[in-house]
């Protein structure tokens, strides 16, 4: 009886963990292949494509475009007014999320954290509403918060007339993007507080540290992963967001125009499509940057 | 000089569970002191209440004679090592024994002196680069007490100080703690749950149970003259018999089919107690006795290594007796069992209070 023991014949088991073998297994993987292929990868090589194209909205390149090569990088170089955008982008990532919703989120995890559970579970869920509502719905009660005639904000501060969104279009931003995005920052930083031992906390306590010292020398060398984490997710949603549009168009006069306004406006309203891909890969760029300091932070500490 | 008070102490969850139920207890300077009980029964608590890490709901808690109810744990003079030791885990063991140092701004120099001073009192010298995670279970522990030495309270505070070492390791740190606290001679509070721990270290022990204080005494007195049926219950590594009996006129009790002698004079002729006797109070003999005794014969030996715990089966009801190893009697021998009056304790059948020792009931009371 040697056929017992001898390896059984036909094709050899699958070596993967499933135990598929490589034919099924890509089987099972091709529809969502197919559409990242179809919605995300094309579109973004299309994208690199025309942005060497002098391709335009209407006209005679928009039947025919021709490669122009680099020219619409040089151009992008020397353009005051991307200057000007990647500049307000800056401000508002840094006010907005490195500074706004980091802080703010943080402060709201820590202080929820020892409230009674009614209490935290109600500011969580306003918090979250902000968060989880549609950008148009948001966009449109902040557009009725600012605005000049009947506004809720001069309501309050009682200065009729004062037109926010006109006279200080990027400090309203900031505030805005700041109420819309702190919920996340709450929800990591509400998880990541939970990881510090309370007997930690406790012989801190018991030693007379300060709630400062505590701070610096417990809680934070426990969640510094989370806080590099955090950071690096809410500045690319951000610098990335394209709802400021919804409340002051880039405007008046590109004051408040972040890339994705800018890009939007060189696009739709310029018809410029070569010249705002070509903007739009110097976005992704640098957003691959950012990511790239932030993942050397968090390897140097490991 | 450092003592601690503690008068009419409460402390109440906010779901109004009593944790520590209206306690008086004084721990004298100097003295190495047991909280013992099974858990849940508020001796966590009451710790973590003189540290300040709960607040007292009712009563006062003075520690070296100032009023300390409303401080803040910081400012008590109080140290305290947690059962997980709390160590910090980004910290070398120098950065945290000095940490209570730091918080206070000491100079950096004087902290180095500081940390390597106590590091050499506790044996940890070689170690102060080092991270909490490079260090075994022991020398963790060790690390937790140098904090707290380092931070010079007054009072030393221990939540189930040995619990999470080894077996073997245990024994060990629990002979080196003894030696630190009689070297630091600081007034010390430790938690345990094991009765042997708190025999072992404590020159005084309270047992606690529902909040409340069931004895207070030195390990000899506690073990010997339990002053209720739970204290007798839950000290001793060998359970005590408890079992049903009636006082004879002739300052004795008859239990289990036979009788003890029992000092019985403030107890009335005829009435319904609980025997207490320890295992290793009773005596086993094959032979015959005078006098009271109980008769019976051997069901089952357990080795305990030095000594076997023989269950001899008197009149339907198990008692157990330890006996010297290797004078075990083979299962279905015949034997008397005598213990001395002295070793005999009467509890009332209804609470369960000692009966034989009146004074010292009314002691654990006070």
């Amino acid at each position: 009886m040697t056929s017992a023991t001898a390896p059984a014949r036909g094709r050899a088991p699958a070596r993967d963990v499933a135990g598929l073998g490589v034919g099924r297994a890509l089987g099972f993987v091709a529809p969502a292949m197919l559409l990242i292929g179809a919605f995300l990868i094309f579109p973004a090589l299309w994208t690199i494509y025309i942005g060497i194209t002098n391709y335009r909205l209407t006209g005679v390149e928009a039947v025919s475009p021709s490669m122009v090569g680099l020219s619409n990088y040089t151009k992008a170089l020397n353009d005051a007014l991307f200057h000007n955008a990647l500049w307000l982008t800056l401000l508002f990532v840094l006010g907005s999320a490195i500074i706004g919703q980091n802080i703010l989120g943080f402060t709201l995890a820590w202080v929820l954290r020892r409230a009674r559970p009614v209490v935290r579970r109600t500011v969580e869920a306003f918090t979250l509403l902000a968060w989880i509502l549609p950008s148009t719905v948001v966009a449109y009660l902040w557009v009725a918060f600012y605005d000049r005639d009947g506004g809720t904000l001069n309501g309050i501060l009682g200065t009729p007339g004062t037109a926010w969104l006109i006279d200080y279009p990027m400090a309203c931003l900031v505030v805005f993007n700041t109420w819309r995005g702190t919920a996340f920052s709450m929800m990591l930083y509400s998880s990541a507080l939970q990881a510090v031992p309370p007997s930690q906390l406790e012989s801190a306590r018991m030693v007379g540290a300060s709630g400062w010292q505590t701070l610096r020398d417990i809680v934070f060398p426990h969640i510094r992963g989370h806080v590099l984490t955090n950071t690096l997710l809410i500045s690319l949603w951000t610098a990335n967001d394209f709802s400021p549009f919804l409340l002051t168009k880039g405007g008046p006069n590109h004051e408040s125009e972040t890339v994705p306004v800018y890009i939007y406006n060189v696009a739709l309203q310029g018809g410029e499509l070569g010249y705002s891909s070509a903007i739009s890969f110097l976005l992704l760029i640098a957003n691959l940057l950012v990511s790239l300091v932030y993942l050397r932070l968090l390897r140097r500490r490991s | 000089m450092a003592g601690i008070d503690i008068e009419g102490l409460a402390t109440v969850y906010p779901n109004g569970v009593r944790a520590v139920d209206g306690l008086d207890l004084h721990v004298a300077d100097g003295e190495f002191f047991a909280l013992l009980g099974p858990s849940g029964c508020g001796k966590t608590t009451l710790l973590r209440t003189i540290a300040g890490l709960e607040p007292a709901s009712e009563g006062t808690v003075r520690i070296d004679a100032a009023d300390v109810t409303r401080t803040e744990p910081g400012k008590r003079g109080v140290a305290m090592v947690f059962q997980d030791y709390a160590l910090f885990p980004h910290m070398s063991v120098s950065e945290n024994i000095t940490y209570p140092l730091k918080v206070r701004r000491v100079a950096a120099a004087t902290r180095a002196d500081v940390a390597s001073r106590t590091a050499g009192e506790l044996s940890l010298d070689g170690l102060l680069e080092r991270k909490p995670g490079q260090l075994s279970g022991g020398q963790q522990q060790r690390v937790a007490l140098a904090r707290a030495i380092a931070s010079e309270g007054k009072v030393l505070l221990l939540d189930e100080p040995l619990s999470n070492l080894d077996a073997r390791l245990r024994l060990e740190a629990r002979t080196f703690l003894k030696k630190l606290q009689r070297d630091l001679g600081i007034t010390t509070v430790f938690v345990t749950h094991d009765q042997a721990e708190a025999l072992a270290l404590a020159d005084r022990i309270a047992v606690m149970d529902s909040g409340k204080l069931r004895q207070l005494g030195s390990p000899r007195e506690v073990f010997a003259r339990p002053a209720n049926t739970f204290v007798a219950n839950f000290i001793g590594s060998t359970p005590m018999n408890l079992l049903p009996g009636k006082v004879t006129a002739d300052g004795a009790v008859t239990v289990a089919g036979g009788s003890l002698p029992a000092s019985t004079s403030s107890t009335p002729a005829d009435a319904e107690v609980t025997v207490g006797i320890r295992p290793e109070y009773l005596t086993l003999s094959t032979g015959d006795v005078t006098g009271p005794a109980l008769r019976g014969e051997v069901v089952v030996a357990e080795n305990l290594g030095t000594q076997s715990l023989v269950s001899v089966d008197c009149a339907g009801t198990l008692i157990g007796v330890t006996v010297p190893e290797e004078t075990e009697p083979t299962p279905g021998t015949p034997v008397v069992l005598t213990a001395p009056a002295s070793r005999v304790l009467l509890y009332t059948q209804d609470t369960g209070e000692l009966l034989t020792f009146a004074d010292s009931t009314a002691r654990a009371r006070s």
